[in-house]
């Protein structure tokens, strides 16, 4: 195996025993960029010499952390101080970050090497980074397929070889569904976990910032260094952060997982239903006891989350108007053309789709109809988790309805896409904590993950459960052809 | 027709909080163009915004000091709308559910719906102070206003069309200097019912607020600002007419002028059998005359909806009663206890509470001098027009209550006459200099001494040889003219009992 297949924790080790360098590993990683990089398109910009410097500097060092001397991928909707972000959008093609937000400080400050900024559906929206005003990223599994999205970027470099790992954010399931199409680990922590601080804005009451990894102890250690509060986002939460790598035990006797029947209905792809069910009978295995809960709500996740999320979505990206910074039409005589030809030439479809829908649910005499009946909604899909989770510890679902499509295949269809979301929506509508792991392949060799869900706050509970069931399986160990 | 007029205020109030609404930039006026910013008050992506908590403090100071309810629980929104001052198109601003909920404030009414600070606005210096208030005035009456609510909101930016530089002429320019300040904004229930009530109503808002110590109540540069809702009806109806809403009002003088303004035009047009339209109008001051800017059909929809990047605003009771422990006493409470405690007549101690610097001024006078009554007349005759009724001026003015005291002292002592007195004072608020060394180096005292006197006397009575004649045929009333004649002589420095005394000896022998 080559340095770029490993994985954090294994890394970590050749450091501490000083078999490998730092530098060894970054150049491995870019060589590896080199070679695949042409076909998969992962990332919007690199950054192998500061990625090197980086690097040189981290081997003449003590370390920092577990992230010390590691090259990371970095999602490009995370603001890093002096490098371009662009969200994948042409509005944002020329923006250099002025700060640097609070959870990439936190990988910084652990030491890691940032190997660059990491392709996604343009301002996150969508679940095949298809919606890519760069181009689009290929899935490492079958370079025919999307990725998932909208950390596709994250996932098809991670998958591939082109860094040891990644962050990502989740929205409706943008760290979930990509990590299940291409055999990595990804968790969307709990609504407050993770400063959202610095992360250019989709839908804030959703979005969250989460790690996808090779394995489920690189996913504990990246949301280690990735947690906790931060005085500088409001809705971050003023709790302890376990160490998430004490909770990775092998046996799961005792533990009670949900099986929720609305996720376990016709709709599925088969070979995706048989690779739950196999799952749910490891887990049985492991010495858990799988139990019936009811979700009644779960069909009103997709229309519910499509009301608020691009309400939010409409306002968040008000400030792309060609005043201070980014894309500006420059033949603009006035300033209602200003805004018009900035905004039209500066988005693209998917995004003007959202934010006309999230106007028009905002707009006086809908509001009432749409935003205050989705916001009563959500509530309803929160109590449903609650009164689940008085029967059990973890809920297990399936994470996409079916293995990675076909690039183009969904393209012209936005509500086909959109129920590609349809098992990990409601996770962030109730602001829990959800994790996508590898458990099984279809015939032609496509991965398929499955979906652990806990309560706010018991990220503990769900990689306990994934360890366990990740011991039992070698799925995560698969690496693509490249 | 006979109309009434509806009026109801909203008041912005920017907070005296050191940094802004939402991040830790600087809140100080008239430093260069954006230099008070950071990317959250610029709206750079990624960047949430952070409540300041003294903000919310001024708030709770506020409401509490016009007994408002402090809700437990209260959001912020979003406004959305785009304009280039906007940096995040949208304002974040408090909409269903405001920090404060229903409190009132007292107006005093005096002269036709005028009060008496505004009465002594039109003549300064020219109150005569005497027992039981202006001389001739009915006695004050005190009307209740109902304020709806108190919320809190950040300011936008500015834009300036002009810039000194080289660049293009037709270029517009954006300071965010203010973008992000907090601002509290008071809405009153349609209580006025004249122009005169509703800037009676505005300076009790605005001596609240800077007697709280959270708004410096600058109308100029725009530290507090007012749009007046302005409607007719005829006089008797119950039901409002349609209202207009007025902007751009930088003065009290300016906001009784608007409204009267427009109560002329809307009875105009009633009375021509036209329709009110709603709509906002500006009141342009060089023109005397308000502007049609947009009616009610091009109003915003500002799509309001809580903002997901911050928490509702949790306030407890202990947290209000520990604010409530800080706030000083209020205008209408140092007025009572003006008029109780210094037994001074209710239009003084209405005049001397409307400011909390001048409230202070006089107390602090007080106690170097207790003569409550004394003192009032001096301040509100003397040193009021001396500041050109500006309370802002006196915490910079050389002239300090103990230069007051000092003055009096000296009248009281025979040192000097009143009239020197006035003089004195005058170059005290010229120099800070203080009144004992003025009166000494400019020779003010007065002259008691009878040698003096008597040459002076002589001097007159020699140029005067008719009106000794006359006086001396039984005209008393010319006594006057021999007192005057020798206060002339002296600089008015004679002591005018002394001369008299004088005068009375000299012309009976």
């Amino acid at each position: 195996m080559e340095l770029f297949d490993l994985t954090i924790h294994e890394l970590a080790d050749l450091l501490k025993q000083k078999k490998a360098s730092s530098r060894e590993i970054t150049e491995s990683v870019f060589k590896r960029i080199k070679a695949v990089e042409p076909k998969v398109r992962s990332y919007v910009s690199l950054a192998e010499e500061t990625a090197l410097a980086q690097a040189k500097k981290a081997d003449g060092t003590a370390p920092r952390g577990m992230l010390h001397g590691l090259p990371l991928g970095i999602k490009d909707n995370f603001l890093i101080e002096g490098t371009k972000t662009t969200c994948a959008s042409r509005i944002l093609e020329n923006y250099v970050a002025p700060y640097t937000a609070t959870s990439a400080q936190r990988l910084l400050d652990q030491g890691a090497v940032v190997v660059g900024k990491l392709n996604l559906d343009e301002f996150a929206m969508g679940s095949s980074t298809e919606n890519s005003g760069v181009g689009i990223t290929r899935n490492p599994w079958d370079l025919e397929r999307i990725p998932g999205g909208s950390s596709g970027g994250s996932a098809a470099a991670v998958a591939a070889g082109e860094c040891i790992a990644a962050t990502g954010t989740d929205t409706g399931g943008s760290i979930r569904l990509p990590a299940a199409l291409t055999n990595l680990v990804g968790v969307k922590p709990t609504y407050g976990r993770v400063s959202r601080y610095g992360i250019v804005a989709f839908a804030s009451s959703l979005d969250q910032v989460g790690p996808l990894t090779k394995d489920v102890t690189d996913a504990a250690i990246l949301l280690n260094a990735l947690a906790g509060h931060d005085p500088k986002d409001s809705t971050s939460l003023n709790l302890p952060v376990p160490d998430y790598t004490k909770a990775l035990q092998k046996d799961l006797k005792g533990w009670k997982v949900g099986i929720p029947k609305e996720y376990f209905i016709g709709g599925t792809d088969a070979e995706v239903a048989k690779a739950l069910q196999t799952a749910i009978e490891t887990v049985k295995k492991l010495g858990a006891e799988c139990v019936d809960v009811t979700l009644p709500h779960t069909d009103y996740g997709v229309p519910t989350y499509y009301i608020l999320a691009t309400a939010e979505a409409s306002s968040n990206l008000a400030r792309y108007d060609g005043i201070r910074f980014g894309y500006r039409n420059r033949e603009a005589k006035d300033l209602t053309s200003l805004y018009k030809k900035s905004r039209s030439e500066g988005f693209g479809p998917e995004v003007k789709r959202r934010i006309m829908l999230g106007t028009y649910v905002l707009s006086a005499g809908y509001y009432d109809a749409y935003y205050l009946r989705g916001q009563k909604v959500r509530t309803l899909i929160r109590r449903d988790f609650e009164k689940a989770f008085e029967k059990c510890d973890v809920i297990l679902t399936p994470v996409s309805p079916t293995p990675a499509w076909k690039v183009g295949e969904k393209v012209s269809d936005p509500l086909k896409m959109y129920l590609s979301d349809i098992f990990t929506i409601n996770v962030n509508l109730a602001g829990l904590p959800g994790m996508s792991l590898p458990c099984g392949f279809t015939q032609s060799g496509l991965p398929i993950g499955m979906q652990l869900i806990a309560k706010h706050f018991e990220e503990e509970r769900m990689f306990r459960v994934a360890y366990a069931y990740e011991q039992a399986n070698k799925w995560h160990q698969r690496r693509p052809k490249l | 027709m006979t109309y009434e007029v509806v009026i109801g205020l909203e008041v912005h109030a920017q907070l005296l909080t050191k940094t802004k609404l939402f991040c830790a930039c600087p809140t100080v006026f008239g430093r260069e163009p954006n230099l008070n910013t950071c990317p959250v008050c610029l709206g750079q992506p990624g960047t949430l915004p952070v409540l300041n908590r003294q903000a919310v403090e001024f708030a709770i100071r506020a409401g509490l000091a016009t007994g408002c309810s402090i809700e437990a629980k209260s959001v912020f929104a979003r406004k959305n709308y785009f304009y280039p001052d906007l940096p995040k198109g949208y304002q974040i601003s408090q909409y269903e559910l405001p920090v404060c909920l229903k409190g009132h404030l007292d107006i005093e009414i005096v002269n036709g719906g005028r009060s008496p600070s505004e009465v002594n606005d039109d003549k300064p210096g020219k109150t005569d102070g005497g027992p039981g208030g202006r001389a001739g005035s009915p006695p004050a009456i005190t009307k209740r206003i109902g304020i709806t609510r108190i919320h809190m909101e950040e300011d936008a930016g500015k834009l300036v069309h002009e810039h000194p530089g080289t660049r293009a002429q037709d270029a517009s320019w954006v300071d965010f200097n203010r973008g992000g300040t907090p601002l509290l904004e008071i809405v009153s229930e349609p209580d006025m019912r004249s122009p005169q009530e509703a800037v009676a109503y505005l300076k009790k808002l605005r001596s609240i607020l800077v007697y709280a110590e959270i708004c410096d109540g600058n109308m100029e540069e725009g530290s507090l600002r007012c749009d007046a809702n302005v409607s007719l009806r005829p006089a008797g109806q119950e039901k409002f007419g349609t209202k207009v809403e007025l902007k751009n009002m930088n003065s009290f003088k300016n906001v009784e002028k608007a409204i009267f303004y427009e109560i002329d035009r809307q009875a105009s047009v009633l009375d021509e059998g036209g329709r009110i339209l709603q709509e906002t109008r500006l009141w342009d001051a060089d023109k005397g005359e308000t502007q049609s800017m947009r009616g009610k059909e091009e109003a915003h929809d500002y799509r309001y909806f809580p903002d997901p990047d911050l928490l509702p605003l949790i306030v407890d009771r202990e947290w209000v009663e520990r604010v409530g422990k800080t706030l000083p006493e209020l205008p209408d409470a140092k007025r009572a206890r003006f008029a109780s405690q210094y037994q001074l007549p209710v239009y003084d101690a209405e005049v001397l509470a409307s400011s909390r610097g001048l409230a202070d001024f006089f107390e602090a006078c007080v106690k170097e001098y207790p003569q409550p009554k004394k003192v009032s007349n001096w301040v509100m005759n003397e040193f009021l027009r001396m500041i050109g009724n500006d309370e802002a001026r006196i915490p910079s003015s050389p002239l300090k209550p103990v230069h007051l005291a000092q003055a009096m002292k000296l009248v009281d002592g025979g040192t000097i006459s009143g009239s020197v007195a006035k003089t004195v004072l005058q170059t005290v608020f010229e120099t800070g200099e203080s009144p004992q060394s003025i009166v000494e180096k400019q020779g003010l005292a007065q002259i008691s001494d009878d040698g003096a006197l008597e040459t002076a006397l002589d001097e007159v009575i020699a140029a005067s040889p008719k009106e000794v004649e006359k006086y001396k045929a039984g005209n008393e009333k010319l006594i006057g003219h021999f007192v005057g004649q020798v206060m002339k002589k002296t600089g008015g420095r004679a002591n005018p009992a002394k001369v008299n005394e004088l005068v009375k000896r000299k012309l009976s022998s």
